[in-house]
C-alpha cells in the first residue's frame, strides 16, 4: 500500500479506511487506534515480525511488513537477530518529553552553557503542540497569535543552531536505576544516560470511561482524533458524538464539524456545560445539540461503532429508564478529561499524592518543582493538568532552577532574577484568573515549601537523587 | 450498580492490554478482595504494556465506589516499576552494568 512520508503506520492504515488493528488477547475482542500519542496498547500490530509494535509512533517507510496481531503475542517462528549499539551519555541535564514544557527548557538550558539532552518518543518534537491548530492567546513573549504546530516549528528551528544539545526522537525512557542512570531505547540503541539534573515532562494520557463495548475501534480519545485530523490530515469518520461539554470536547466538536464530519451531538453528563460561553456558542451556531444531563449507556457495532445510545441521568447520576435516544455514528470521541503521565516519576521514587484538580497522581514538588528526587523536576501536563501556556512556564521555571544551580556569578544571579519573574508571572498573574482557579488550587496541594520538602526527604528517602 | 444491565458488564473493559472486564472487578469484590493493589495483582489490572494509563484511574474510582473509600487512599500505595513502557527484550542483553557505579551482575560464568 501507499503512505505519505512523515506518517506513522497507525495513520497511514486509519487513512485508507482499516478500522482493526488486532483481536484483544483474551477476548478476542476488535481493538483499533485509541490515544494516538503512544500511551496506551490499542494500536499494537506486528511489524516486520516483532509483534506489540506502537504503530502510532513507528513512521512508515518502503517495504515495511505490518501483519494485525490476535490474541497474545507469540515470539516470532524465526529468531530475528539484530545488533543492538550500547551507549552511555554524561550530560548535565536530561530532559524528557519533546512537548511545550520540555522545548521551553531546552531552549533555556542549552543557551546557559550546560550540556543537555532531549527524548521524545515520538519521530518528532513537539508534543501535542503538533495537533493544535488553534491560535494561542497572551504575549508575544509566550507566543501569543501563533499556532501550536508553529510553536512547535519555532523552538525545534531555535534548538537545531544550539551547540550544547543533543536531540534523541524516536527514544523512549524506560526506567532509572540505581546511582541515577536513566534508561532509555530507540531503533537499534541503547542509552545509558548519567544526567545531574532531568526535568521529566512526560504529558498526560486521556481519561477513559467505561460502559459496554467500550473498546470497539471508533471509540476514541477526542486528542486522539485531534492528531489524526489536525497532525496528519486524516478525516477521523463520518459521524462523530462527543462524550463532554469541556472545553476539549466543544473545540474537537468545532474541529470535526469544520473537517467536514457530521456531530450528532455532545453530551454532558453534568446539568451545566463545561467549557467556555464562547465555545459552546459556536457549536451551537451549527445546530449542533449539547445535551446536558445525559451520558453514554453503550456502543454497538461490529468491527467498529455503529451505533451509540445516550441516556439521561438523575441527580444521584442513574440513568432515566425510557430516557434513551440512539444515534448512527462511527465515532464516538471521550474528552472527559487528562490524567498525568507520571509513571516515571512513581518509578523513580518521587513521593506521589492523588489530586483531583489535577487529574490524577502527581509527584510532591516545591515552586522550583524540584521533587522529592533531588534535582529530579516535573513540569507541564505530568506536574498536574492545564495547557500548553502554563507547560511552557513551568518548564521555564525547572530550567532556571538548575541553570541558578548550576552556574556561578553573574550568570546564576542572572538566572535567579528570570525564575522569579516566571514564578512571580504564573501564580500572581496567570493562574490568578478565576477560569484557572480548580487547577491553581490543584498545584497549591502539590507544592510544599523547601522546609518542608527536606522534612518529606529525611520521612521518606528517595532510592535514588541526581546531582 | 447504577442501573447497569446484567450481562453488559462483560462487555464493559476496564484493562484494555489483559480484556479484565467489569464483571471480573464486580466479581473479584464479591469474592472479597477489599484491597485495591491485591484487586490489581489478582487480574492484572495495569500490568499490560501500557502499564495502567488506561485503566488505573477507572478502576480505583469503581473499586473506590464500591467499598466507600476515596480515591486518594485507594491509590495510596500504587507503586511503579521497570520498564514502564513496553520494550523489546533484545536491548537489555547490551547493558554495560558497570556504568556509574550499577553494581556488577555475577552472571554466573563466562559472557
Amino acid at each position: 500500500m501507499e503512505a505519505y512520508e512523515g506518517e506513522s503506520i497507525a495513520i497511514a492504515l486509519y487513512a485508507i479506511g482499516i478500522d482493526v488493528f488486532s483481536w484483544s488477547p483474551k477476548l478476542g475482542r476488535p481493538r483499533g487506534p485509541l490515544c494516538m500519542i503512544g500511551k496506551c496498547s490499542s494500536c499494537f500490530m506486528i511489524v516486520d515480525g516483532v509483534p506489540n509494535t506502537k504503530t502510532c509512533r513507528f513512521p512508515v517507510r518502503e517495504g515495511l511488513r505490518v501483519e494485525r496481531q490476535r490474541g497474545r503475542s507469540t515470539p516470532p517462528p524465526e529468531p530475528i537477530i539484530d545488533e543492538v549499539e550500547s551507549l552511555e551519555i554524561k550530560t548535565d541535564v536530561l530532559i524528557i518529553g519533546g512537548g511545550p514544557a520540555g522545548l521551553e527548557a531546552a531552549s533555556i538550558l542549552s543557551k546557559s552553557g550546560l550540556s543537555v539532552v532531549i527524548v521524545d518518543e515520538h519521530f518528532k518534537l513537539g508534543g501535542q503542540l503538533l495537533k493544535q491548530t488553534h491560535k494561542f492567546f497572551g504575549s508575544v513573549d509566550l507566543f501569543g497569535g501563533m499556532r501550536g504546530f508553529q510553536i512547535a516549528e519555532a523552538y525545534v528551528k531555535n534548538l537545531l543552531s544550539q551547540p550544547n544539545i543533543r536531540v534523541l526522537t524516536e527514544t523512549v525512557v524506560y526506567g532509572v536505576f540505581r546511582g541515577g542512570v536513566v534508561s532509555a531505547v530507540s531503533p537499534g540503541k541503547h542509552y545509558l544516560i548519567k544526567p545531574r539534573a532531568v526535568i521529566a515532562a512526560t504529558g498526560a494520557q486521556e481519561r477513559l470511561l467505561e460502559f459496554p463495548n467500550n473498546d470497539l475501534p471508533g471509540v476514541m480519545g477526542a486528542g486522539g482524533a485531534q492528531t489524526i485530523m489536525n497532525e496528519y490530515g486524516v478525516k477521523p469518520g463520518e459521524r462523530a458524538l462527543v462524550v463532554g461539554s469541556g472545553n476539549v470536547g466543544l473545540i474537537i466538536a468545532y474541529q470535526l464539524l469544520q473537517a467536514g464530519v457530521r456531530v450528532e451531538a455532545i453530551v454532558e453528563i453534568l446539568i451545566e456545560i463545561g467549557g467556555w460561553f464562547v465555545h459552546a456558542a459556536k457549536i451551537r451556531r451549527y445546530g449542533v445539540p449539547i445535551l446536558t444531563g445525559h451520558t453514554i449507556k453503550y456502543v454497538v457495532g461490529d468491527s467498529r461503532v455503529e451505533k451509540a445510545v445516550v441516556v439521561a441521568v438523575d441527580d444521584k447520576f442513574n440513568p432515566i429508564p425510557g430516557s434513551e435516544r440512539e444515534y448512527n455514528v462511527d465515532l464516538v470521541l471521550l474528552a472527559i478529561g487528562l490524567e498525568p503521565d507520571t509513571r516515571l516519576h512513581a518509578q523513580v521514587g518521587a513521593l506521589m499524592k492523588y489530586i483531583p484538580e489535577l487529574g490524577g497522581l502527581v509527584p510532591l514538588r516545591t515552586r522550583e518543582l524540584e521533587t522529592t528526587v533531588r534535582n529530579l523536576y516535573v513540569a507541564g501536563d505530568s506536574s498536574g493538568i492545564e495547557e500548553a501556556t502554563t507547560a511552557i512556564l513551568e518548564g521555564r521555571i525547572a530550567a532556571y532552577s538548575i541553570v541558578s544551580k548550576y552556574s556561578d556569578g553573574e550568570k546564576a544571579i542572572a538566572a535567579e532574577m528570570e525564575l522569579d519573574k516566571a514564578l512571580k508571572f504564573l501564580w500572581d498573574e496567570y493562574r490568578s484568573s478565576p477560569l484557572l482557579s480548580r487547577a491553581r488550587r490543584g498545584k497549591e496541594l502539590a507544592t510544599v515549601s523547601k522546609e518542608e520538602m527536606e522534612e518529606l526527604r529525611r520521612k521518606y528517602p528517595p532510592p535514588v537523587e541526581f546531582g | 450498580m447504577g442501573g447497569e444491565e446484567v450481562g453488559m458488564e462483560k462487555a464493559t473493559i476496564i484493562c484494555r492490554c489483559n480484556d479484565v472486564t467489569l464483571e471480573d472487578i464486580n466479581k473479584a469484590i464479591e469474592a472479597g478482595i477489599d484491597d485495591f493493589e491485591l484487586l490489581r495483582k489478582y487480574l492484572k489490572i495495569g500490568f499490560g504494556p501500557c502499564q495502567g494509563r488506561g485503566c488505573l484511574l477507572i478502576a480505583a474510582r469503581i473499586f473506590a465506589r464500591r467499598m466507600s473509600k476515596s480515591l486518594g487512599d485507594v491509590l495510596a500505595n500504587y507503586s511503579v516499576r521497570p520498564p514502564i513502557t513496553p520494550i523489546p527484550a533484545k536491548y537489555f542483553t547490551t547493558v554495560n552494568p558497570s556504568f556509574q557505579g550499577g553494581k556488577k551482575a555475577n552472571r554466573g560464568g563466562e559472557s
